[in-house]
Parts: structure tokens; sequence; C-alpha cells
């Protein structure tokens, strides 16, 4: 016999816990975005819609928008075809192809922070390891200042990000790979298809479910980037980095400006809910086909 | 083409491996040593630095702080969402539904969304600067992918397992304790080990509601080197070096613990 009443005694701290930590602060946040209030004192007004009109308006939102834009493409076209590249070399179960397999995962369990201040190691302009390398080799000209450049800065921090989580990409396209069956492959291979052509009839078509995942994961992942350009440049120089995340988190903590920073957040939640939704809608696709 | 396939093995192999090789290395050295010679072995291998930054830091207080809220965190997640997810799988129907659409709608929010709200509702409540809060707070944002994880995982159990339990006379929680929990065992230890590492990472949640240099956690104590050690690189490597050494040890150890749980979390996350 179901008891009922005590199955929602199991639930109720955890709705407790969830509603009164998560769910209220995210009612509340909407509230907020309605209002001029500054994160700080007891009083502040209404503002209707202003918020809103205000975030399309300013040129740092505008900036910040367009750079998650640029990154998330750049990371999720790079990432996604770097992994898939990784896990078609390390396909088979060789034990070196395994011990290189936990090395490329390896990054991924480094907190972004660590990650974060490695990099910024590497790309310093006077001692980085890059630089210096370069010189080493000859290739002066090649220099840069990597985060320090407004034009590069942006790209630089999205390398990092690729740096980071290929490796945990590649792990879910070898699973793809290994679900792939042996004699369809065999079978083609012996009906006389090259390499090429078996990649493009075969792997590629029944590892859609696979580069769904992966594309959707990583889209997400990296519009929601917080951590490692907060680190890095800290969404300079110049707003070359801000992103929304960044955006929103400086103008509650550095301007004040929490109504107008909630606002930001709201429209944020929209776009990735936007985002999320197609990514759904695609991944049902692909499903659907496989 | 066999040595195409293995040109790239090496060459990312170098990519990832070479950024870690030289922060590692460079720790060793004493900061003169590293201005003099950036690329270079250290000519001595000076545990200078690692002396100074356990000396200068509480870095055994930092480490205690993470693994105390890291811990608790996923205790806590992973109790409370496998009994929601049981009492939602039992119940089913409508309500079972309407208890899974409400965990689960969080999992669209991120953090930055509910984290300006979150952060003067704990100061309200009078507990800034608190772990335990860190703990409390960190837990709710993580029960919707715990609850849609293991629910999706506790469907698949049988239905009339759980019912022949209860003919014998065993009560929910006897199902829910003996029955269920450990047939999710391999469920729950791939959520743990995806709700560990996000926990023990975790920068932004920490950043907003800890204050003290007593209270940080690893991340936090790691930005803060980066603020004292602007100038001296190799101090601020170590303690990239010391920070991340936990989760190598655990990683080394546990390795396949960690590609699961994490794989399987990107797939469900």
């Amino acid at each position: 016999m179901i008891n009922r009443k005590l199955l929602w005694l199991f639930m109720l701290p955890g709705i407790l816990l969830y509603t009164g930590l998560f769910v209220y602060p995210a009612l509340s946040g909407l509230f907020y975005s309605f209002t001029n209030w500054d994160g700080v004192s007891p009083s502040y007004n209404f503002v209707g819609i202003d918020n809103y009109k205000d975030s399309f308006d300013s040129i740092t939102f505008r900036k910040a928008f367009l750079n998650n834009i640029k990154f998330m493409v750049v990371v999720v076209v790079l990432q996604t075809v770097i992994s898939l590249v990784l896990a078609l070399v390390l396909a088979k179960n060789s034990r070196t192809h395994v011990v290189f397999r936990a090395l490329y995962f390896f990054p991924a369990i480094l907190s972004s922070v660590s990650v974060g201040l490695i990099w910024s190691f590497i790309y310093d302009p006077s001692i980085g390891l890059l630089n210096m390398s370069l010189q080493s080799a000859g290739l002066d000209s090649l220099m840069g200042s990597w985060t320090g450049d407004a034009k590069i800065a942006l790209y630089a921090i999205a390398f990092v990000q690729i740096w980071a989580h290929a490796g945990q990409m590649m792990i879910i396209f070898i699973a793809g790979l290994h679900a792939i069956p042996g004699e369809l492959m065999e079978a083609a291979r012996i009906d006389g298809a090259n390499r090429l052509q078996i990649f493009g009839k075969i792997t590629w078509p029944l590892l859609a479910p696979s580069a769904a995942i992966v594309i959707s994961y990583t889209t997400i992942q990296s519009f929601k980037a917080f951590d490692l350009i907060f680190v890095m440049t800290d969404g300079g120089p110049n707003y070359a980095t801000e992103i929304l995340t960044t955006y929103i988190y400086h103008l509650a903590f550095s301007n004040y400006s929490f109504g107008l920073a909630s606002a930001g957040s709201m429209i944020f939640l929209v776009l990735l809910g936007i985002l999320t939704f197609f990514q759904f809608r695609a991944l049902r696709q692909e499903g659907a086909r496989g | 083409m066999k040595w195409v396939g293995r040109i790239i093995m090496i060459l990312y192999g170098l990519l990832v491996a070479a950024p870690l090789y030289f922060v590692v290395v460079s720790s060793f050295k004493t900061s003169q040593a590293f201005y003099a010679n950036p690329l270079g072995w250290p000519d001595t291998w000076s545990l200078q630095n690692f002396i100074h930054i356990f000396d200068a830091q509480p870095m055994l207080q930092y480490f205690w702080n993470s693994a105390r809220v890291t811990l608790f965190t996923v205790v806590i997640v992973l109790f409370l969402g496998s009994l929601i997810s049981y009492a939602i799988v039992r119940l089913g129907g409508r309500w079972g539904k309407f208890a899974f659409a409400y965990f689960v709608a969080g999992l669209i929010i991120p953090s930055q969304v509910i984290m300006l709200p979150l952060y003067s509702l704990v100061r309200q409540l009078g507990w800034s600067d608190s772990l335990t809060a860190l703990t409390v707070v960190t837990a709710a944002g993580l029960l919707p992918l715990t609850v849609f994880t293991l629910t999706g995982f506790m469907e698949m159990l049988s239905k009339e397992m759980m019912e022949a339990g209860s003919m014998d006379g065993a009560g929910e929680w006897k199902i829910y304790w003996r029955l269920v929990l450990p047939l999710s065992g391999p469920s729950l230890s791939a959520t743990a080990a995806f709700l560990f590492v996000m926990v023990w990472n975790d920068l932004l949640i920490p950043l907003m509601l800890l204050n003290s240099t007593e209270k940080l956690t690893l991340p936090l104590a790691l930005m803060q080197f980066r603020g004292e050690y602007v100038t001296d690189y190799t101090m601020l490597l170590t303690g990239v070096v010391i920070t991340a050494l936990p989760m190598v040890i655990l990683f080394v150890f546990l390795q396949r613990f960690f590609v699961t749980g994490l794989t399987a979390g990107s797939v469900k996350g």
C-alpha cells in the first residue's frame, strides 16, 4: 500500500529547502527587476519596465551580449570539432589510449580559478610560457598581449575554455563511437568503402545523438561562463571580454544597481531559455531520426 | 593515416601536459630563479614556496572549509534528493509529475540569475559569512539536477518489486532505505562524483556569501592569492598546485568514478 502522506513528508524537507533558497530568490529577482534598488538601502522605487529599456539601450549590455554570442559560437564550433577528432584518434581501447584519454579529461576537474590562473600565467606578456617559448623559437613577431589586447582577449579565453573541456566532450563522443556496431563498419569495408565514405555515411549519422549532447552542453556551458572570464580579465580590457554574466555581476556589486542587474539577469534567463528550447528540439529530432 | 592520428595524439597531449608541467615545475623555483630562467629546468628544487605558503596562509583551514562544505552539501543533496525522487516515483500520476516538474524547472535557472536576490536574502537572514549557510544554499541549488538524475534512474526500477516489499509489510521508509537506495548505487555514485566536483570548484556562490579569511574555500583563497602575490608568480603557482592537489589525488585513484559521473552529468545537465 502506498502511504501517500508519508511520501509527501519525504519530499517536505527538500521542498522547503528548494522553495526557500532557490525559488523564492528567483521570484524576488523578478520583483526587483522592476525597481531601482541599489542592493543596500531599505527603500527603493518602482520603475516599471525602465530597467529593461535601459538594459537594451545600454552600450555595455549590447557589448556583453555580442561578446557572449561570439564566445559561445567560437567555443561550440571548435570544442565540438576538436573533441570529435580526439575521440576518433583515441577510439580504440588500447592501454596508451586509455592513459591519453585520462590526460585529456583531467583539466575538466580543475576549478576554473586554477585553470584561469594557470593560463593567465602562460599568457603573461613578459614571462609567460607562451611568449617565452615563441621568443626562444625565434618567432618574436608572434608574441602578443594575449589577455591585454582588446582584439584577441576574448578568443584567448575561448581557447582556454576549450582546453579545459574538450577532453570531457571527447569521452561522450567515444561512448557514441563505441555504440556503433562493429559489424556495420566491417560490412562497409568488405563492400569496398574507403575511410571517408565510412565516416560520412555511417559514423557521422550514428554519432548524431552524441553530437547533439556535446553541442547543447557546450552551448549552455559557454553561454553561462563566468568563472574563467572573471578570473582572467574580469571583463576587460575595456569590456572586450565582458559577457552577460560578468555584466550582471558588475552592475550589482560594483555599481550598486541591483534593480538594473536583476533586469539583466531576467533577460539572460529568457535568452538561456530560448537557447535551451532550441537545443531540446534539436536533440529530440536527432533522437527521433537516429 | 595511422601516423596522422599519432601526431595529433602527441601534439594534443603536449598541449594539455605542458601548462600543467610548467606550473608544477615553476612552483619548485624561487622567485629569483624563475625570473632569471623562466622556461628552464630548476637548478635547485626549492621547497621554499611550499613552506612559505603554509606559513603565511591558513592552507589547512581553507582545505578544511572546502572539504566540510563539499561533504555536507553532497550528503544533504543526495539524501533529500533521493527521498524526493523515491516519492515521485512511488506517487506517480498527476502529483508525481507535478512534483517532478516543480523541481526540474529549476534546471533552467542558472545561478547567475538568483545570485543577487540570494545575496540579499542571506544578508537579511543574518547568514552572511557562514559556511553552514553556504552549504545549505548550494544544496538547494543542486536539488533540481539531482532530482532529475535520480528520478530518471529510479523510474527504471521495478515497481512490482516495490509493491512486493509493501505487501510483505514494509513501510515506505523500509522500501526506500533497504530496497531502492541500495539498488540506486550506480546512479548515486555517479551523481555524487558530479556534485563533488561542482561544489568543490564553485566560485560564484562562495564569492558572494563568504568574507572573512578563516571562512574561505580553496577557490576563493586562490583568488585572494592572486591579489597578494601579484608579482610573485612562483608563489601563486604553488598555491594553484596545492589547491589542485586533493582533486588530483582523488582523480588518480577514482578516475573512472569521475569520468562516468561528469559525463553522465553533462548528458543530463
